[in-house]
Parts: structure tokens; C-alpha cells; sequence
């Protein structure tokens, strides 16, 4: 869509035509609302965009650091633009607005002629006038682009990295340094860091959390100027109190102006401190031209730098524009309530925070050991009038929403943490109805009750789909789907149903189901969905309950899935497949040999796998003992192909041969292997390990991952391949090897204890609360003080495992279940019959009718 | 298998019977003639055995569930034709015992051979005993 000829002016069509400048959040919820308003429909709407992307969630920007894509971070969807018959513009900015043609000139020489024109043009990152700051390795934090020259230049360049400004986008900066491994300070000119957003007290308690993080924090600081070396590059900064930093990077971030320009240039009226005039519609001086998000003064006078206020523009322009003269959408001025997770700190402020109203009284409550700190501001009537939250911001889905009103606890009792003598915590059921919970979208609590699901509210309301911070409380107040129960047997989760077995020592499936099952169903069989998630849960956690780590003896046997049963994989014609273990895709020229002779003499389709081994397709029930007695022989072990348990570990050849490689990826992916081989969870898990940046062996689309570094190995969770690929997250970085496995260690039994049945280890991550962060917080700092237990329970099940083919052959009571018939156990199944094809066999199908679920005929 | 349980037969279920020693056998009743096919001892409650009807081709798949009851289906899986039945997971529903087809899970009531998850689909049943 840029590659047509500039457009001349228009003036023949017979529609009407909006021009949008800008398209990044702000300016895409104006498209939406656009389109909800029908104006789609009746104007042509066309969009010219600076950058060379269409809108991205600048809001998370840093996550480009833990492994988001720039698509990723897309908020626009193409099929929406398509739809809408919007024409879109990258990388072609306006340049020059003729209010009186009415016309847009765009850089790349279009001229449009507008009938409404809307500017979201956003604004630019202040850069205080300090000497040096052009110099090579000075950069500013707003656009991907700007954090794709960070990491490029900190890759090559830089070590040590300051960022000059302590607000919230200072310490979302800082963030990004820490995650590209450098050095990291902050240079922050105010006493306290996020001065705009949290108090002294608050400040305190970010800072002692964040030095203990490892950043250098400078508050009540000036940079006075760049010093650069020879070649004119960053080599240090001084500060105002004299001291010299040394550093080889800097980001300024030390605020941002509206982007005002085009604006005065065509002689609209801009307020003193920038930012385009614009009255409650969100009109400018001229009434064709609106101005709405970062770029504008709102009628309150007040520039707006958050993206809630920014959509709640974007709605009220649209409505303004549909509406005519009739408009009662009004913009007055906004909450500026925040809620962000910086540096792993959850910091919070909402309403007043800073105590601004006459009157108003503070209740705050600080634990400098565990770096919270919260504050309510009262007002003398006891309303709730705003606060601070550092470091627990649990409640603060509620208290915003409460602001305004008198709170049905007395307000110390909302800030001490629970078990200190507080109330029981205040839940959302307190909630007047017009409470707003989505500030971003200004939804209601009635609003959101009104739909069932989750989804159904982020689809009807847009709640939720902004900053995120409310879904948790969206959460709360939808019913609560009745039941979580796993199935009609169990009440519980799987994840009730492991503490249970785990604390009280189940190991019997009958006895979980006679005493913890719902009435119904004790002293039933259970169904097809419980028995395997028990026999997974009680196979997990065999060595530490006292059960026995066999997954075919007693009572066991009778819950395992026909693959685990039969230690083999149940294809579509009842016959097996069987795949050996091959450790990081390592494999001896004799073993190779071996599996060839296997699978030549009992006529197996062999077929190499997706993770580097191979299996043998076609073996009937009673030939597994047979062929495993061979491939035990030679040497191999159970490939837990058929188990919801490790599968492989893939690798490429690594540092070894690879001329790129700089580590041993294939002796790590052997001895990840050989450790979590056997490894019972709540499904599958893959992994692989790449021996440099170039990953070849697809480690991010594994449920672990691990890609070598020059200084050690990184580790990326929760990635899957299959119908909702996702790429793993950065959990850890630059590991040592035995940093790694305990990460791993850690990681693996925190999945098996809190995933639901059959949920890989991506959709965990999503669904979890806290996501990806809270589980660095438990693996990787302990939050919950439970990584020595998750330790243990690992190194219980190294220290247990036993290979189950090896012990089955041992043991003809084990041996005796393999027979195609209890009454013939040699006479092979006379409906499992292969025909010839490309040189193997493949299941005789018309013996078979294959039919869907749905529409079949009687037998 | 020691257990000393009375059967209960529930409606439309075909004969079942309580096991009573350990060298117990389990026959089926096959064109008006009971036919021994193992030692009760070779099954395991909740799970199932595959058995070979003298036709040679026939199968029919025995359960046991946790009471001691004794179950008997046609072995083949109507949905996809394989003769699996025998490996699917017994569980109960309602009270009344199934087996889940291990390839794409319908259930099958024990007792007469009825789909749950379609109606228009069942599979036969036999008549078994345990017999000393």
C-alpha cells in the first residue's frame, strides 16, 4: 500500500475524508472507534505513520528484552485495517498541513484533502541540552527502532550503561540495560526516584529494592555533561555533585514533550508548555483539525504522557466527529493511576497520590526488609482519595476503584499485609456498581459482570486489552465458571489434587477418590480423565510419597493411558510404535546399525522424528517385549515417546565441530537429557539446547530451551511448536552449568506442581498469574521459599530413575500383560495388517473405517 | 482376586458374577456354551484382556472393575475398526462402569455396550462369568 504513486488531492470523491497523523496506540483506538462510530463506512480514512511499523504496544517495549518480538508487540491488526478499507502509510510522515486548501503534504509527496483531520503525532523524548549528547552511544528510549540501536551498539560497544532520568520510562530503560547484561545506573536530577509518581517513602523503598538488584541509582543528580573518547564515542558522564561515571552507553529519558510542531506551524493554537489546545471534544482552534493523545493539552490544561487518558481522547474525538454538533462525549481530564511491574518491583499509584487535596490525611504502612511500602490518602470524611504501592500492589485493582468512595474497612486495615491483624482482605464483591476496573477502556464493574468469560469481556468491552493491570480483578468479579474441578470425579484442580497427594502422602488413586472425590463418584472407577492425572501426579512425586516410581505395578497399571501401559505409542490400526532413547540426537554408527537390523527383521516403517531420533511404526502388542530385548541389548533405554514426560533434548553439533559454536551444545543436551529422562508431568516436554545465537536447534520453540552465550547459557520457558507456536521467554541469562540444571530443576517441578492436566508449559505461563515474572520470582529469587523443596523433589527423581523397558523384560509377571490375546497370547491381532509403500509398510486401511465423532451409523 | 463380592446385575447388563477363589476361571457364554478363556487371576481391576473368539477373527474385550464385577464387549472400536477396546481405561459414570476407546476416547457402557458420546453407536456384548 506505499508503493502507489503520490495521490493527488481527492477532491472528486464523493465520500468525505479523515486524515490521521500518527499511528501508534492512541492513534489505532482511534481507528477502532472509528469503525465502532460506522465513520468507516462513510469516510474514506487514510493514516500517515512516521514509523516503518504500524501501532506497537509502546507501553511494553522493554519486554523486547525478555524475548517479544516487534510483531509481537503489535496492537494492529491487518485483517482490521483491510476490513475498514483504511489506507495506511508507513514510514511516511506529514510534513506540512494548508488548513485553508485543507490539505496534508506528506513527505513522500502525497497530498491529501481532508474534511476532518485527527493528529496523534504522539511526542518526542526530551534530551537535556548537556554538552556531548550526540555523541556515538547516546540514545533515546521510545520507538522499537530506538531499542534496536541500543542493543546493536551495546552488543558491540558497551559494557556499562547509565540512563539519565529515574521516572517510569528511566527505569523501564534501565530495565532494558540490565536485560542486554550491562553494568546499569541511574541519574535521576529529582530526590527520589519516579518523583511524579510516588512519594518519599515509596521512593525509598524502590530504591533499596533496586540497589539490591544490582543498579546503581544517583538520586538528586545532574548530568552536566558527556565525555567522549578519540573517536567520538561515549566514554563517561559527569554529574553535577563532581564524580565521574564510567560508562559506554547512555539513554536519556528524562521525559518526553508533546510533538507539537506541525501543529505551530499551521498556526494552531499550542498551549505554553507545548502540547496542542484542544477543548472538551478534543477540537483544536480550528474545528476541522482534533488533536488527542500525548501530542494535545486537554481542556483541563493538563498534557497527558499515559495511554488510558490517550484512548479515552481517541473515543472522544470519534464520537465527537460522528456526532456533529450534538456531542455529549466530553474529554475533561483523567485519572493518572499507574500500575507497572518495573524491574520486577510492582510499583502502583493511583488518584492523589501525593496528598494534594486540603485536608487529606495519610495512612501508610512500610516493611523496608521485604521493600513494601503503601500509602492511602484519606480524606477528612474518611473517602479514598488515591496512594502508593511499592512492592505488593495486589490491592490495587480494588482501591482504584473504590477511590472516590468511603471504603467499607477503615484504611489502615487495606494497607497491612494479611495475617498482621488486618480485616480479610476487601474483595472486589465491595465494589459499588460504576466502579471503573478498566481504566484504559473506562469500563465498569457492571459493564463487566455483564459477560461470562474472560474473553467474552476483553471482545465486548475492550477491558483489559490495555495495560492489563485489571484482568486479575476482571477475574474476580466474572462468576466463577461453577466448577474447576478436573472431571465428574474430582472437585479439585490437578493442582489440588498434587498438594493433596504431595502433603498427605496419597499414593493410591482409590484412596484419593474415596476421600477426596466429589460424593458421586467414591467408590467408583474414576474416569479417563482423573486416573492418568493421578497416575502423573503420583508418578512425580513417587519418591517423595513412598510410592513406587514403576509406572506398571499394582495399582498404577490400572490408571495409565494404553501408551503407558503398553510402554509403547497405540497407532490408528492398534499396533505400536517404539522409540528408542537417543540422547541430544547423539547416536553411535553400531547403535545406528542396530535399530536398522531391529526395525528390518520385524518389518517396521521407520521414520525419522522432529526430535532428532527415530521410530519404528508397525509393532503389534506381543512383538514389543521382543524388539525391546534387542534395542535393551544393545544398549538403549526407554525414549518416553509414549509418556506424558520428557521427550528429547535436541541439539546442534555445537562448539565441537561448528565453526560458530561456543559451547559443548551436544554434551549439555545429553546430560539434560539423561537427567529428566523418565520425568512424569503434566504433558510432554521438549527441549533443546543450540551451541550459539544462531539456534539451530530451534531451542525457543522448546518447553525449556537453552542457547549458548560466549559466557555461559541462556534459558528460554515455555515455548511450543505445534497448532499455537510460541517462542519460549528469556527466564536467565549467561547460566554457568550448574546455574542452569537447578534453573531447570526449579522451573520443571514449579510446572508439574501448579499446571493444570495436559497443560504445556506455554499455556501455563499465560495462564498463571504473574506470568513469566512471577515465575522468575519463584524460581529464580525465591519468593516462595520452596526451591530447595523443588530441588529435592528433582533430585528424588534422578537418584530414582530406572529405565521401565529394562525393568519389564526382568520381570515376566510385567512381561505377562504383552499378548495379543489372554487366551492366545501368540496369535497375532487379524485386524492389524500393513500393505506395501514406498519401499515400507503402512497400516492396511481398508480394513479399517475411519469416522469423525459426529454423523456415525450404528455398528 | 479373593474378594468375596456379591453381584448386583443392573438393567440391560448381562450376567456378571463374583469371583470366589484364586484358581478361579473366567468363561464366556458363546453360542449357548460357556467357554473358559483364563485364570481370573490374569485380570486387573480397571484394566482389560483382549480374548479370541474360536472363529479366529471375533475378539472380545473382558473387564474387571474394582467391586469384582465382570464385564464383557466386542473388542473392536467402531469408530476407527481397530480391535482395541481391551486398552482402554475403565471409569464409571452415573454409577455405571465404561470404557474409553484409547484411540479417540469414546465411551462405552459396560454393561450394554452403548455409546455415550453417540447414540446411534454400540458394540455388542457377551455374557461372562467367573467360574471355579
Amino acid at each position: 500500500m506505499d508503493t502507489d504513486a503520490p495521490v493527488a488531492a481527492m477532491d472528486t470523491a464523493p465520500e468525505k475524508t479523515l486524515v490521521l497523523i500518527g499511528h501508534g496506540m492512541v492513534g489505532q483506538r482511534f481507528l477502532e472507534a472509528l469503525a465502532e462510530q460506522g465513520l468507516t463506512a462513510t469516510h474514506r480514512v487514510v493514516v500517515l505513520c512516521e514509523e516503518p511499523r504500524p501501532a506497537y504496544d509502546r507501553v511494553q517495549l522493554t519486554s523486547y528484552f525478555s524475548g517479544r518480538t516487534p510483531d509481537e508487540l503489535s496492537v494492529t491488526d491487518t485483517e482490521f485495517i483491510e476490513k475498514h478499507g483504511i489506507e495506511l502509510h508507513l514510514g511516511d510522515p506529514a510534513e506540512h498541513i494548508d488548513r485553508r486548501a485543507r490539505t496534508v503534504t506528506s513527505r513522500a509527496g502525497r497530498t491529501l484533502t481532508y474534511d476532518t483531520l485527527v493528529l496523534a503525532t504522539g511526542s518526542v523524548p526530551f534530551v537535556p541540552p548537556v554538552p556531548g549528547k550526540d555523541a556515538a552511544g547516546c540514545f533515546v528510549y521510545r520507538t522499537i527502532e530506538d531499542v534496536l540501536a541500543i542493543e546493536a551498539y551495546a552488543k558491540e560497544n558497551a559494557t556499562t550503561g547509565a540512563v539519565v532520568g529515574g521516572g517510569l520510562l528511566g527505569l523501564e530503560a534501565a530495565g532494558a540495560l540490565q536485560g542486554l547484561g550491562l553494568g546499569t545506573h541511574i541519574v535521576e536530577f529529582a530526590p527520589r526516584l519516579m518523583p511524579a509518581q510516588v512519594d518519599d517513602g515509596g521512593g525509598a523503598a524502590l530504591l533499596r529494592t533496586l540497589t539490591g538488584r544490582g543498579l546503581a541509582v544517583h538520586t538528586g543528580t545532574g548530568t552536566q555533561e558527556i565525555l567522549t573518547d578519540e573517536a567520538g564515542a561515549v566514554r563517561a558522564m559527569s554529574l553535577s555533585d563532581g564524580s565521574e561515571l564510567d560508562v559506554d552507553l547512555v539513554v536519556f529519558s528524562a521525559g518526553v514533550r508533546p510533538r507539537d510542531q506541525l501543529a505551530r506551524d499551521c498556526a494552531l493554537a499550542v498551549g505554553e508548555r507545548g502540547g496542542i489546545t484542544v477543548d472538551e471534544r478534543c477540537r483544536t482552534s480550528d474545528p476541522a483539525v482534533y488533536a488527542i493523545g500525548e501530542c494535545a493539552q486537554a481542556a483541563d490544561g493538563r498534557v497527558y504522557g499515559l495511554v488510558a487518558p490517550g484512548y479515552e481522547m481517541a473515543q472522544t474525538a470519534a464520537a465527537a466527529i460522528a456526532a456533529g454538533d450534538d456531542c455529549d462525549a466530553a474529554f475533561t481530564g483523567a485519572d493518572m493511576s499507574t500500575k507497572l511491574k518495573l524491574l520486577g518491583v510492582d510499583v502502583a499509584s493511583f488518584g492523589d497520590a501525593h496528598g494534594a487535596t486540603d485536608g487529606c490525611l495519610d495512612v501508610a504502612y512500610a516493611d523496608s526488609r521485604s521493600g513494601t511500602y503503601k500509602k492511602l490518602v484519606v480524606g477528612a470524611d474518611g473517602t479514598l482519595l488515591g496512594g502508593v504501592l511499592v512492592g505488593d500492589t495486589e490491592a490495587y485493582g480494588t482501591l482504584r476503584a473504590l477511590t472516590g468512595s468511603v471504603p467499607p474497612v477503615p484504611a489502615e486495615q487495606l494497607v497491612l499485609p494479611a495475617g498482621a491483624g488486618a480485616a480479610p482482605a476487601l474483595g472486589p464483591e465491595a465494589l459499588p456498581d460504576d466502579a471503573v476496573v478498566c481504566n484504559c477502556h473506562n469500563v465498569t464493574k457492571a459493564a463487566v459482570q455483564a459477560c461470562a468469560t474472560l474473553p467474552e469481556v476483553k471482545k465486548c468491552t475492550k477491558a483489559g486489552t490495555g495495560c492489563g493491570s485489571c484482568v486479575k480483578l476482571i477475574g474476580q468479579l466474572l462468576p466463577q465458571s461453577g466448577d474447576q474441578g478436573l472431571c465428574g470425579c474430582f472437585a479439585q484442580t490437578r493442582q489440588e489434587l498434587y498438594e493433596i497427594v504431595r502433603t498427605l502422602r496419597v499414593a493410591s488413586f482409590r484412596e484419593l477418590l474415596d476421600r477426596h472425590g466429589r460424593e458421586s463418584a467414591r467408590g467408583g472407577e474414576g474416569c479417563e480423565t482423573c486416573k492418568p492425572a493421578v497416575a502423573s501426579v503420583i508418578a512425580s512425586l513417587a519418591p517423595a510419597i513412598g510410592a513406587d516410581g514403576y509406572v506398571l505395578d499394582g495399582e498404577q497399571a490400572a490408571l495409565q493411558d494404553t501408551n503407558d501401559h503398553f510402554l509403547a505409542n497405540l497407532q490408528k490400526n492398534g499396533s505400536y510404535s517404539v522409540v528408542p532413547r537417543i540422547p541430544g540426537g547423539e547416536i553411535t554408527p553400531d547403535k545406528l546399525i542396530v535399530i536398522g537390523e531391529v526395525a528390518r527383521e520385524f518389518g517396521l516403517y521407520t521414520k525419522i522424528t522432529g526430535g532428532q531420533r527415530i521410530d519404528l511404526f508397525g509393532a503389534r502388542v506381543e512383538q514389543l517385549p521382543v524388539i525391546w530385548a534387542r534395542l535393551v541389548d544393545a544398549g538403549f533405554e526407554s525414549g518416553h515417546a509414549y509418556g506424558k514426560a520428557l521427550r528429547t533434548v535436541k541439539s546442534c553439533v555445537g562448539q565441537t565441530w561448528c565453526r560458530y559454536g561456543v559451547q559443548d551444545s551436544v554434551r549439555m543436551a545429553i546430560d539434560l537429557e539423561l537427567r529428566y529422562r523418565g520425568l512424569r508431568a503434566p504433558h510432554k516436554l521438549k527441549s533443546a539446547v543450540s551451541g550459539c545465537a544462531r539456534e539451530c536447534a530451534e531451542a525457543r520453540s522448546k518447553d525449556f530451551g537453552v542457547i549458548a552465550t560466549a559466557s555461559g547459557w541462556n534459558l528460554y520457558v515455555g515455548g511450543n511448536g505445534g497448532a499455537t507456536p510460541r517462542h519460549a521467554d528469556l527466564l536467565a541469562q549467561d547460566l554457568d552449568d550448574a546455574g542452569l540444571v537447578r534453573l531447570i530443576d526449579r522451573f520443571l517441578m514449579f510446572y508439574i506442581r501448579t499446571a493444570d492436566r495436559l497443560e504445556r508449559t506455554s499455556a501455563w505461563l499465560e495462564r498463571i498469574d504473574g506470568g513469566l515474572d512471577h515465575v522468575r520470582d519463584v524460581v529464580v529469587d525465591d519468593s516462595l521459599g520452596i526451591c530447595a523443596e523443588l530441588e529435592a523433589l528433582m533430585a528424588d527423581h534422578v537418584t530414582h530413575y530406572r529405565d521401565e523397558w529394562a525393568e519389564t523384560l526382568a520381570d515376566p509377571d510385567r512381561l505377562a500383560r504383552f499378548v495379543s490375546f489372554v487366551n492366545a497370547p501368540e496369535a497375532p491381532d487379524p485386524l492389524v495388517a500393513f500393505v506395501p509403500e514406498r519401499g515400507q509398510i503402512k497400516p492396511d486401511l481398508p480394513l479399517l473405517t475411519l469416522r469423525p465423532l459426529e454423523g456415525s451409523s450404528a455398528r | 482376586m479373593t474378594a468375596m463380592t456379591t453381584m448386583t446385575t443392573t438393567t440391560g447388563a448381562p450376567p456378571a458374577t463374583s469371583v470366589t477363589t484364586a484358581d478361579a476361571s473366567v468363561q464366556l457364554h458363546l453360542d449357548g456354551a460357556w467357554l473358559t478363556v483364563c485364570a481370573a487371576a490374569r485380570l486387573t481391576p480397571g484394566r482389560g484382556v483382549a480374548v479370541l473368539l474360536p472363529d479366529g477373527r471375533r475378539q472380545a474385550a473382558l473387564f474387571l472393575d474394582r467391586t469384582g464385577h465382570l464385564y464383557a464387549i466386542d473388542n473392536r472400536d467402531p469408530f476407527s475398526g481397530a480391535a482395541v477396546l481391551s486398552r482402554g481405561l475403565v471409569g464409571s459414570a452415573d454409577g455405571r462402569p465404561f470404557v474409553a476407546s484409547p484411540l479417540l476416547k469414546q465411551r462405552f457402557d459396560l454393561g450394554t455396550g452403548r455409546c455415550l458420546d453417540d447414540d446411534e453407536v454400540g458394540v455388542g456384548v457377551y455374557e461372562a462369568r467367573i467360574s471355579p
